[in-house]
Formats: C-alpha cells, sequence, structure tokens
C-alpha cells in the first residue's frame, strides 16, 4: 500500500508536518517494500484551495492512505470520494516520517471520519 | 468623463462629496454606487429604484456523461475550484471567482455555466432626471467584485425606455453596432467607491478618467490616503485630494500632497452644520448652497485635469 505522509522536509528522518494543504511535501512509502520518495507540495504556495489542489497531488502520485495531523473540509471532500484513507497522527509531537510510518504500521493511527477543523476560506478580496 | 470618489479610510466623505459633485454636475451626469456592501447615496439622491437585475458569477456545471476526467479544468483552475480526481470530478462553489477558463479548456464541452447570484444592481432616475445606479451585495457573500464589475455594465438607457442603442439609426441611416457607437463623452458618470484599499476598491477604479480621495487630516486619513494613491498610480489614472473636516488634525496630509505632487483640489471645513445636514439625509449643495459653484469649479478643474 502507498502511504503519502506529510512531512517538512525531504528524507524518511525529516519531521512529519501535521498541516495537509500546506505541508512542505509529502513522503510517499510503499508500506510493503518500504521505497519512498519525496515530493514538494505544490499547494504550499496556493492563494486558495490547497487542500484541494494538495489532495488531487496525492492522488496523482498514486497514494491509497495518507497521514497527516489534520484534514479541513474541503480536503476531506476531495480525499473521501478518491477512496483514499485519511490517517491522523499526533500534532504535539515531534516524530520523523519514519516514525510515523511505524506507528502507521503498527495500527496505532486513527482515522479521520470527518474534516478535523472548519475551513480556513474566508473569501477573496 | 468617469471621475471615481474614493478614500481609503472610512467615514471621510466620499458620499457626501460625490453626492454634491453629482448635483452640481449638469444634466448629463449618472451616478453609480459601487459600495454594494453597503451603499448609502440613495438616501441622498431618492432614486426612484424601479429597474432590477439578479447578478453573480458563472458556476462551472458538468455533465458527468461526457466528462473523461482528463484534469484540463483543475490545471487550469487559480482557484483550485474544481477537482479532478480518479474518475470524479468536483465543483467548490466558495473557491470559483466565475472566469470561465475550465469551460473554455474542456476538450469535450462538458462544462456549462450557471448564474450563482450573489447580489442585485438596482437602478433609476431621480426627481431631477440623474440616472442612478447601486449594487446591493447579498448577505454572507464574500466577494464583491463581481457585483461592481456588473455594475460598471450596466445599460443605463433602459431607464428612459430608450430602445437597445445598437438599434438607434446613425445620421447616415445605418444601423449603429457596438463598436460604431458615439463615444458619449457628455456623460458624467460618478463612481462612489468603497472604502478600503483592496480589491472592490480597485475594480471601481479600473476604466476610470479620474480618482477624487477625499480624505481627512489625521493620521488615519493620511495612513489610508497613501494606499489608495498607491492603487491610483499602480492603475495611472490621475488623482486629485479633496480634505474633508479641515481645521482638525494636523498638517501631515497637507504636506504629504505636497511632497507626492497631488494637488488638492478643495477643502470643506469642519462645521457643525454640515454634520446636522448629512445626518438627517441632505446633501452638502442642498445644506449649503453656495457650494454648489464650488463644486462647479472642481468639476472644471477635473475636466481640465483630464483632458491634459
Amino acid at each position: 500500500m502507498k502511504i503519502a505522509i506529510s512531512i517538512s522536509g525531504n528524507k524518511l528522518e525529516s519531521p512529519f508536518d501535521p498541516r495537509f494543504g500546506r505541508a512542505a511535501a509529502f513522503c510517499l512509502v510503499d508500506s510493503e517494500t518500504g521505497e519512498w520518495s519525496a515530493h514538494e507540495n505544490p499547494a504550499l504556495s496556493a492563494s486558495g484551495g490547497a487542500g484541494v489542489q494538495a489532495s488531487q497531488f496525492i492522488a496523482k502520485l498514486g497514494a491509497q492512505a495518507v497521514v497527516s495531523g489534520a484534514y479541513g473540509p474541503k480536503a476531506f471532500d476531495t480525499l473521501s470520494p478518491a477512496e483514499i484513507e485519511m490517517y491522523l497522527a499526533p500534532m504535539e509531537e515531534t516524530l520523523t516520517a519514519a516514525e510515523v510510518l511505524a506507528l502507521f504500521k503498527a495500527g496505532k493511527l486513527n482515522k479521520a471520519a470527518a474534516a478535523t477543523h472548519a475551513g480556513h476560506h474566508d473569501g477573496h478580496h | 468623463m468617469r471621475i471615481v470618489v474614493a478614500s481609503g479610510k472610512g467615514g471621510t466623505g466620499k458620499t457626501t462629496v460625490a453626492t454634491s459633485l453629482a448635483l452640481s454636475a449638469g444634466d448629463s451626469v449618472r451616478f453609480m454606487d459601487c459600495d454594494v456592501e453597503a451603499p448609502n447615496a440613495a438616501l441622498f439622491l431618492n432614486p426612484k429604484l424601479d429597474t432590477r437585475k439578479e447578478v453573480g458569477i458563472q458556476l462551472p456545471v458538468v455533465d458527468e456523461s461526457l466528462c473523461t476526467h482528463c484534469g484540463k479544468c483543475a490545471e487550469v483552475c487559480e482557484f483550485h475550484a474544481i477537482a479532478v480526481i480518479g474518475k470524479k470530478i468536483l465543483v467548490f462553489p466558495e473557491l470559483c471567482h466565475g472566469c470561465g477558463s475550465c469551460m473554455l479548456v474542456c476538450p469535450e464541452k462538458a462544462i456549462s455555466e450557471r448564474l450563482d447570484v450573489m447580489g442585485v444592481l438596482e437602478s433609476g432616475l431621480t426627481a431631477t432626471g440623474m440616472e442612478f445606479a447601486q449594487g446591493v451585495m447579498n448577505v454572507g457573500e464574500p466577494m464583491a467584485v463581481p457585483i461592481i464589475r456588473e455594475l460598471k455594465k450596466w445599460n443605463f438607457s433602459s431607464l428612459r425606455g430608450v430602445v437597445s442603442p445598437e438599434a438607434i439609426p446613425s445620421s447616415s441611416g445605418r444601423l449603429f453596432r457596438r463598436e460604431e457607437r458615439p463615444p458619449r463623452n457628455d456623460i458624467i458618470e460618478i463612481r462612489d467607491s468603497p472604502p478600503g484599499a483592496s480589491c472592490p476598491v480597485v475594480e471601481t477604479m479600473r476604466g476610470a478618467d479620474f480618482i477624487l480621495l477625499v480624505t481627512e487630516p489625521t493620521p488615519f486619513g493620511l495612513h489610508d490616503l497613501k494606499q489608495v494613491v498607491g492603487i491610483a498610480r499602480e492603475l495611472g489614472i490621475p488623482a486629485g485630494v479633496v480634505v474633508n473636516r479641515d481645521g482638525i488634525g494636523d498638517n501631515a496630509v497637507e504636506a504629504y500632497c505636497a511632497e507626492a505632487g497631488l494637488p488638492i483640489l478643495l477643502r470643506i471645513p469642519m462645521e457643525r452644520r454640515f454634520a446636522e445636514a448629512i445626518a438627517s439625509g441632505k446633501t452638502l449643495v442642498d445644506a449649503a448652497p453656495e457650494y454648489r459653484p464650488v463644486f462647479q469649479s472642481l468639476l472644471q478643474d477635473i475636466s481640465a485635469r483630464v483632458a491634459a
């Protein structure tokens, strides 16, 4: 299974980034083979709709699951129909992507059943 | 000639100046209240608002039976308002700016548009025959720009029961085509701008010939004046200043105008009778008729600067 983990760096040892739409990058890991690659998040500099853009990006990467710290309503509405499973990793602790992957493999991460916070979009002016 | 009355800071007297300027401008004057979040010029000019039109932006509607999920629409969308993910296509109306790019790039012609109503335009004539129009944004809408854009396109000829200008025969007996219509230089259009220095103000100023900046001689007035001067310069439109409530505050606005090469075209002193008149719904020129020739010469001054 291919998992996208939001990170702020470009390695498996990079720190986990608890933001989804505005994550610096995504680490794509194959949970069976351990193969991984890092991808800069194109939505980082989006003026709006970052969650929508990041969701499409990881879908194109072929991710079947994603681990982040929070999902906004538009990210949730985009990832759900794509059947990409959303997992939550603790936002408080300073974990590396590798440690998040270990938690995922051990079945210790919960799935997000709904958007974890309200949207950031309060209108362009 | 199109004149925008703007200020940056709210409550400096934009509507006071705009309405009095309009009432001093003769017969061929048109007033547009572009402060669509809180239009209030009608309280002073009392037009008979008998023409209405719902306006908004065009949202994409996807015919899923034609969509091949190629993703071109999502790629072109600057605002990520349309997403293609696997075999699903999603539209996020609150992100959409109604630009129509998705519809243009769709190779399958699977996208059509529907109007998302954001507000209304209201229009009518005043008792003195002035053409008046205002935009009124619906409560809860986040974007004023689409309403202002539609307001600027408003066809005033409908107010006078005139058939569409395209159908009016010219002196040569031919019908005017749109681009052949003679320019209406005789009409003086006055746009009352929203406060602030963001997109609605930029949209109000775009296409104008002159920007009249109403300020007050206070640090707040000056701070926001500088911001709108920046917009006027960016748009390349000449500007001049009206100092309202002259006599209060300090001399910093005057010093800034001198340094920035901004002409101060009019000073209106701080007087209790003006405030009382405006609070009771009277315009400045109605309350103080001696200001009518003052506004007439302001208009001549602006015309000369536009012609220069």
